[in-house]
């Protein structure tokens, strides 16, 4: 197992640095920097700022320094915000979107397999066809439609809900249930049709001739079974609601990550860019691996051979 | 002999999108106490449907009873709630399935599947549960039963995971085990292992069991008398002895002569029935088997005869049976 955790460390560094290298080099490949945009500025300022910057020097000189200030965790000065760093600006803004995105992914864990279970438990029948318009809805309405939505017929009838802002819990309420639609009806698409292979398995049937009951064949036997296919999205999608929407945010006013993601490119940020990119990778990385593990545990045909160990 | 199942006029049928499927038409039959009866046919003639009516482990809908009674131990079990039904399962009556690969849950530990009924239905502790566990699976002949008690299926090899599925269905000691095709997806030897341990077992717990199988092999060895459906109907039914040296329906003949044999000669073609058995959407007027007898006479379209017994035991329902088809038998078509 910690050979096999070793391995998989290094392989991530691996692919990390890869992805570093692409984007870095991707980046600069786009016209524009962050500089010349800013109105008519005197060529000798533009030129001090790249110098500044470090910009006007040959690409490969750049991408070694950045290489160095990353292995000491220094993500750089943000070129467009004066007062911050990169460094400052993700941890501003991680635990705001983190925060949200747990709260998020709280309400689709429970509600999503359920509904989907209960689909397939109930196949062609209402609660199956109520379960598939929600997660048909989920899917299929934008979620910055269904934050609009929601501030208009929730916050502006419930007086205790605000419209947007930030620091209650009560705040959390809309953006998260706006941000978990997508994932719930995703993953109740994703237990129905899982759920329901499993219903048709022999085994399923010689639990039932054992004598126990319905449902502890259902929570023991089905679910158990039924689950697996939801656990391997779930590095994906936590990471992804970890990380923050910039549609959520800026539609509730939330001071969150999700924003830097779009800014950064519109800006030609470049650090900043590289910071969220980097900052992103290294939690999808993290999550992934975790649910290669998880998977160990919870399935057991699935053990470690010994080329993998 | 005392009863302990009796079915009386049995029809079960499926309802589809094109129409009802008649897969069981009125179908009597019983099983002694101790005793071990077959229920032979070729695939569809609806031995599995009877089997898992038992057990009323069908999909309602789309299957559903139209008529009859399933007497067990003087009740009907058609008339038994959900949660009554649940007490006789794993309890009274077991079953054992024909797919070992794909009858044991994946992703729970062998002991706790092999006691999970009786837990239930007698109300043991963990430690007693496991024990019982290991004892049965001794009973059934895995090795190293401690060790095996806390494995997956996958570490089972195909031939000990129905020894599992059997240890699985005689925890509670049923009084009657239902056996649907338990050694067809085994290899031979395996196969002769595990109808041996059957034997054995069903000495040692003194149960009845229902072998439901195409293999006349395995029947030979292993039942008291014989059952041969066909196209949902029971044609013939009589003791082993009976139905092997003296069978007495055409579909009954042509089932034993299909058996290969050894000393066959190489060159000579395998003995097959012809044709296909009818469809049970509109099932025939007459008798079910009149498309592929050959000794189909003009009465045989239009009418099915009822049964005519040849001693206590033995009886078949063909018109050959009747007096005046004696001189005619062989035939006109």
């Amino acid at each position: 197992m910690s050979r096999y955790l070793l391995k998989r460390t290094i392989m991530s560094i691996i692919t990390l640095w890869t992805i570093v290298t692409i984007t870095f080099f991707l980046m600069h490949s786009i016209p524009g920097d962050p500089f010349r945009k800013e109105g008519k500025m005197p060529v000798s300022v533009y030129e001090n700022l790249l110098k500044k910057y470090g910009l006007d020097r040959p690409l490969s000189e750049q991408y070694v320094i950045y290489l160095k200030n990353l292995l000491k965790g220094d993500f750089g000065d943000s070129m467009k915000s004066k007062v911050e760093t990169v460094n400052d600006m993700i941890r501003r803004g991680f635990p705001v979107s983190a925060y949200l995105g747990l709260e998020a992914l709280l309400i689709a864990l429970v509600f999503g397999p359920a509904l989907g279970a209960l689909a397939a438990l109930y196949q062609n029948k209402l609660p199956d066809y109520i379960s598939m318009i929600i997660a048909i809805i989920g899917i299929s309405v934008p979620s910055f439609i269904m934050g609009t939505v929601l501030i208009q017929f929730v916050a502006k009838n419930v007086s205790w809900i605000p419209i947007g802002g930030w620091g209650e819990f009560r705040h959390t309420i809309l953006p998260a249930i706006a941000l978990s639609l997508m994932p719930l009806a995703y993953m109740a698409r994703l237990m129905r049709s899982s759920m329901l292979e499993v219903l048709n398995q022999d085994y399923i049937k010689t639990a039932t001739s054992k004598g126990i009951s319905k449902s502890a064949v259902i929570l023991k036997h089905a679910v158990r079974n039924a689950i697996l296919p939801i656990i391997s999205v779930l590095g994906t999608l936590i990471s992804n609601l970890l990380v923050g929407s910039f549609v959520i945010e800026k539609i509730f006013g939330i001071p969150g990550l999700g924003k830097f993601f779009v800014q950064s490119i519109n800006n030609r940020d470049y650090t900043l860019i590289m910071g969220t990119t980097i900052f992103y990778a290294i939690i999808l990385i993290v999550l992934l691996l975790l649910v290669d593990v998880a998977y160990i545990f919870i399935d057991p045909r699935i053990k470690l051979t010994k080329e993998g160990r | 002999m005392e009863k302990l199942l009796e079915v009386k006029n049995l029809s079960v049928s499926f309802k589809t999108f094109f129409g009802e499927v008649e897969a069981v038409r009125n179908i009597n039959f019983h099983v002694g106490k101790s005793e071990t009866v077959a229920i032979v046919g070729e695939s569809g003639c609806g031995k599995s449907v009877t089997a898992n009516s038992i057990m009323q482990l069908l999909p309602m809908p789309p299957a559903f009873f139209k008529s009859g009674e399933i007497i067990f131990n003087g009740e009907n079990l058609l008339k038994k709630t959900n949660k009554e039904m649940q007490s006789i399962r794993g309890n009274e009556i077991s079953m054992v399935f024909q797919d070992p690969m794909t009858s044991l849950n994946p992703t729970m530990k062998i002991g706790k599947q092999i006691v999970e009924g009786l837990v239930k239905h007698r109300k043991l502790s963990s430690s007693e549960a496991k024990e019982k566990a290991i004892e049965m699976l001794n009973l059934v002949a895995v090795p190293q039963p401690e060790k095996r008690v806390n494995q997956y299926p996958h570490e089972f090899s195909g031939g000990m995971r129905q020894r599992v599925m059997i240890a699985l269905a005689m925890v509670s000691n049923p009084r009657l085990l239902i056996a649907d095709e338990p050694t067809t997806a085994l290899d031979v030897t395996v196969q002769a292992q595990i109808l041996e341990l059957m034997k054995e077992i069903q000495k040692k717990l003194d149960m009845s069991i229902i072998l439901i199988t195409h293999d006349l092999g395995v029947v030979a060895e292993m039942s008291d008398r014989v059952i041969v459906m066909y196209a949902g109907q029971i044609l013939e039914e009589g003791t082993s002895d009976e139905i092997f040296t003296d069978p007495k329906h055409p579909y009954t003949k042509k089932l034993l002569s299909s058996v290969p044999r050894l000393d066959m000669s190489r060159n000579e073609p395998l003995f097959s029935i012809e044709g296909t058995p009818p469809d049970l959407y509109i099932p025939p007027k007459g008798c079910s088997f009149y498309d592929r007898c050959d000794n189909a006479m003009k009465i045989c379209k239009d009418n099915m005869p009822d049964f005519d017994r040849h001693n206590n035991t033995h009886r078949s329902r063909c018109w050959l049976n009747h007096s005046m088809a004696q001189s005619t038998e062989g035939s006109e078509v």
